[in-house]
């Protein structure tokens, strides 16, 4: 399947892959609208030290630990992205201690939130990928997948 | 307004060729009847021949035809000619009054040798020593004009519709192995005879259709190598490319047509190795003599003809076979209307020469 | 001193109702412009610093950034103009040589823009690139003055070697130093998908890109930097750079900060060590010195590649040109005033050479007249800022062009003429890592790839109106020019004819 993956060796650290997700999960129109006086917490962190950063959001992983973690099935596979359902999820926060990526996290509205490929946002597709300025960030599916 | 020569003038035309392979000889009067045929491709403001094996008295001596403004110009080039040639045999080329042939210059024929010892001095090989002489005439003695210097060939040419022209020139008088044929649609008025084709140079006639685009690129390129284009028309520069690339480059009639309606690259990948490298060469040596833009020209030369499309073929023309004859021209019409039962009679692709030669028995006779 | 500050040139203009203070504007900036201060919880911006160079404003998430020209003035005075006033503050400030880069931006005339094409109507039928081949190949190299034939009467090939273009477009000299890893990788990879050449500048070739030979012309320029046996059999052409039309006459400096590691092994000087281009070759000091050197750069070279030899288009130009011709170079490039450079002095840049117009039919005509053009191949530079420049260039005479400033552009490069200073927000005139990663050679190769494909159909497009389906018959075609709104003797030099003749 197609995923998205991450290059540190292009990443520049500019931090706009954070903006466009937060922007793209915002329902908003407009990225000023919707982002202008906001702390944003989005679903895809740059992480960086000593000149090396890149990004980081959910690998989908094939065995996925948050998804086994999940006491209330809010977390499921569908066609190899892993959703949340945030009727179901209860904000144990089982699932942020069990990711090994760190790439889930509690969202402003007490449930937990993670990267869904902008597949459940009006966006689309990744808003991450197409906001990198230097394709750090790509989306493909690369073979042996 | 500007003379040919001053300015560029884009012209349409007709052309018309024929030959006898077995060198039987051909009254003059069918290449008329043949142009005359086109007359809707002339506007009257050109027509001219060629006719080759015409003068077998004096097939070894050059035969110039020229024209002149004045006897004053007359004069100086006879001094000039006096200097470098033996001259064997000068007459006015006989002519024959036409209402619609006007602005008559002095025309005369002069059957000449060079001089051998100015030929030594010169330390050129003779062909190239006639040439000089006649760009040195034509663009140093003001009202002369050398239009024809071949051996045993001759060019006759005049402002007018080729039918009057041929009629003027009292052509039915001519006999030769093969004639060529042009009639001119230019865009505008020269009025000049010199201007009329066809375009000659030594035996080497040329008779062309057409405006080519690549005309500046080919002048300067070829205006490198000893020529001078005065005319500033398409037929005047075909003509310097093939005499440079035949003559001074020794290269075969096909070569030389592989160098000016030379294939395209990608037709030239797809060919086998020996054939692809040749081309390759020829292309690459020769860039400023490919000729792009429309054309469909017929070269005569001693003891043939050819016939040549540009690689596009925008500009048309067929060929026609009966027994021993083969005819060119850009319209069947103009074959039909001599031989209306023909073997063969076909359209050869663009950048495909078609050559003609007499048979070698013909040819030693000649 | 006081009378040192000068108003900055340029002002950030920032929408505060659009911005978002996401600070991509601030960690994009190699000349800390852009600022947050807490104490206004906003973003700021310190114009003093700011080059122009739009990598802000092109970054900007929610387009809340502009730059524009300030309206601070001296007071008016159309001799004494604010660019004097305040260049000479700085000099009395400094002491020192005004430095700048990229091609000289005065307000010549420019000869592409006076120069119209023709077009086919009635008389002879356009071609349509769409329908009917259209070729745009060309061949660099001495041409043979006569065919030679072998014993069966077949032609021998006596070609001397020639560069075979795919396009009849190469990207200029532009080293290892003066533009960044990432650049030439991207020249490389750009040049070999169009089956073309890219250039090493007087750089060297750095290991990673020898793969590139086939594609690659090597330069020796005068301070002989990266020059060995192995470098000058990896390219597919040997190039002597005589001069450059940003600076005719002078040398060349990569200050020492500039040379790494990794330069300094292709370079092969020590490192953070100044690398400095005599101004001229120190063994040629004449015209028969440089024919000593094409020479033994053939006899280095097994007489496998073709030399060229680069120079600038100075006044005498022709005759010089005649000389590298005689002296037995396969082509020679010209490179004009406006051509490119990585630092230049200001007062060379802006006053030193003449326009690659006027220097092309002056050297193709002479070239002609002396009955030697066919012995070189002429590649033109110095601003060809389109398609349509190519075209004209090459109906005066032009085999084909070189291009500098063009291709940086289509990397991203946005004129601000900053190189000098080494911090390239683009990651092009730079060798800090952090900028050099902003130039991600996947998509900047592209680019380039993208540009060129899309230039040679326009080259098909004119060419096929005019009637012309091979770029041979081009060359030299100035019956396909007009001037228009050009004096006598530009003409003349030109060789053209004024629009309406």
């Amino acid at each position: 399947m197609k995923r998205i993956y991450v290059d540190e060796k292009w990443c520049l650290g500019c931090h706009l892959c954070e903006y466009h997700c937060a922007f793209a999960n915002s329902g908003k129109d407009d990225m000023a609208k919707a982002l202008k006086n906001v702390k944003i917490n989005p679903r895809i962190q740059i992480e960086e030290k000593d000149g090396i950063s890149f990004a980081v959001s959910c690998r989908h992983c094939e065995e996925p630990l948050c998804v086994k973690g999940c006491i209330t099935g809010a977390l499921s596979v569908v066609d190899g992205v892993i959703q949340i359902d945030k009727e179901k999820c209860v904000g144990c926060y089982t699932c942020v201690l069990t990711c090994p990526y760190g790439a889930i996290m509690p969202s402003d509205d007490g449930v937990v939130q993670k990267c869904e490929l902008c597949l459940n946002n009006s966006h689309g597709k990744p808003a991450c990928v197409e906001g990198c300025p230097n394709r750090a960030i790509i989306y493909e599916e690369k073979v042996g997948d | 307004m500007l003379k040919e020569g001053e300015i560029r003038i884009p012209s349409g035309c007709a052309i018309s060729g024929m030959i006898s392979t077995s060198g039987k000889k051909i009254n003059g009067s069918k290449i008329v009847q043949s142009i005359a045929t086109m007359h809707d491709r002339s506007n009257g403001l050109g027509g001219g021949f060629a006719g080759y094996g015409i003068y077998p008295q004096y097939k070894d001596l050059y035969a110039f035809h020229v024209f002149y403004d004045s006897n004053k110009s007359r004069e100086e080039c006879e001094r000039f000619l006096d200097r470098h040639f033996d001259i064997i045999n000068l007459s006015k080329i006989p002519v024959k009054p036409n209402q619609t042939i006007t602005a008559e210059p002095l025309i005369w024929r002069y059957f000449v040798n060079p001089l051998p010892t100015k030929l030594t001095d010169s330390q050129l090989d003779e062909k190239e020593f006639v040439t000089r002489s006649v760009i040195n005439i034509n663009s140093n003695i003001e009202g002369a004009y050398v239009f024809s210097c071949g051996k045993n060939m001759g060019v006759f040419k005049a402002v007018g519709f080729p039918e009057d022209v041929g009629d003027y020139f009292r052509l039915d008088e001519y006999e030769g192995y093969a004639w060529t044929a042009h009639g001119r649609y230019p865009t505008n008025t020269p009025g000049w005879w010199g201007g009329a084709h066809p375009f000659a140079m030594l035996d080497y006639s040329i008779v062309h259709n057409g405006e080519i685009s690549s005309y500046d690129a080919n002048r300067r390129d070829i205006e490198m190598y000893g020529y001078k284009c005065t005319l500033q028309t398409d037929t005047e520069v075909i003509t310097y490319i093939i005499d440079y690339l035949l003559r001074k480059q020794k290269l075969s009639l096909e070569d030389a047509a592989n160098v000016i309606a030379a294939p395209f690259w990608s037709t030239i990948e797809s060919m086998p190795k020996k054939e692809r490298d040749k081309l390759n060469y020829l292309r690459n040596a020769f860039p400023g003599l490919l000729i792009t833009g429309p054309f469909s020209i017929i070269l005569g030369f001693e003891g043939g003809l050819m016939a040549l499309n540009d690689r596009l073929k925008l500009r048309s023309m067929v060929i026609g076979e009966k027994d021993d004859m083969v005819y060119m021209a850009s319209e069947e019409c103009a074959i039909r209307v001599i031989e209306p039962e023909l073997d063969r009679i076909w359209s050869p692709k663009g950048g495909e020469p078609v050559i003609a030669t007499l048979q070698p028995k013909a040819m030693a006779r000649l | 001193m006081a009378i040192d500050f000068l108003y900055p040139e340029y002002e950030v203009v920032r929408d505060k109702d659009k911005c978002i203070g996401c600070r991509v504007c601030e960690r994009q900036c190699a000349n800390e412009v852009h600022s947050y201060d807490e104490d206004y919880d906003c973003m700021v911006s310190d114009n003093a610093n700011c080059v122009c160079c739009h990598r802000c404003v092109a970054l900007c998430p929610t387009r809340a950034l502009k730059i524009v020209k300030t309206n601070h003035t001296f007071k008016e005075n159309a001799n004494w103009k604010g660019e004097h006033i305040s260049e000479i503050y700085r000099q009395a400030g400094s002491g020192g040589v005004l430095l700048s880069s990229m091609g000289n931006p005065k307000d010549y005339p420019i000869y592409w823009d006076k120069m119209l094409i023709n077009a086919s109507q009635v008389t002879n039928p356009s071609i349509d690139p769409l329908r009917e081949p259209m070729e745009t190949r060309v061949f660099l190299g001495a041409k043979p003055e006569k065919v030679e034939f072998n014993s069966k009467g077949e032609i021998k090939n006596n070609l001397t070697p020639q560069l075979k273009l795919d396009i009849p477009i190469m990207f200029s000299a532009m080293s290892y130093g003066s533009i960044s890893y990432n650049a030439h990788e991207s020249l490389a990879r750009a040049a070999e998908a169009l089956g073309t050449y890219y250039n090493t500048g007087e750089g060297g070739l750095h290991k990673d890109f020898y793969k590139y030979g086939p594609h690659t012309i090597v330069q020796v320029a005068s301070g002989r930097f990266g020059v060995h046996k192995d470098y000058l059999n990896a390219g597919a052409a040997i190039e002597i750079k005589m001069g450059q039309g940003a600076k005719p006459g002078i040398g060349g400096h990569l200050p020492g900060i500039k040379v790494g590691d990794d330069i300094s092994k292709t370079r092969m000087i020590p490192e953070g060590s100044d690398a400095i281009s005599p101004a001229p070759h120190h063994d040629i000091y004449s015209i028969e010195d440089l024919r000593q050197l094409v020479y033994s750069l053939k006899e280095a070279s097994d007489y496998k590649k073709p030399i060229i030899v680069k120079i600038a288009a100075v006044h005498n130009v022709a005759a010089i040109a005649s000389g590298i011709a005689r002296g037995g170079a396969d082509i020679i490039a010209i490179d004009g005033y406006r051509g490119g450079t990585g630092a230049a002095p200001t007062r060379i840049r802006d006053n030193v050479g003449i326009p690659i117009e006027l220097a092309l039919a002056s050297v193709d005509q002479r070239l002609r007249e002396e009955g030697i053009r066919n012995r070189v191949s002429i590649v033109v530079g110095g601003s060809i800022r389109s398609s349509a420049d190519i075209v004209k260039a090459v109906a005066l005479g032009a085999d084909a062009v070189y291009i500098g400033t063009s291709a940086l552009l289509a990397l991203g490069c946005h004129l601000c003429r900053s190189c000098q200073q080494g911090k390239c927000n683009w990651g092009i005139a730079t060798q800090r890592e952090d900028l050099v990663r902003r130039l991600n050679p996947d998509i900047g190769y592209k680019r380039l790839v993208n540009l060129l494909t899309a230039w040679n159909h326009e080259i098909k497009e004119i060419m096929g109106g005019m009637g012309i389906n091979s770029i041979e018959s081009l060359r030299g075609n100035r019956l396909m020019l007009r001037g228009i709104g050009l004096t006598e003797k530009e003409l003349q030099i030109l060789g053209i004819k004024h629009a309406g003749e």
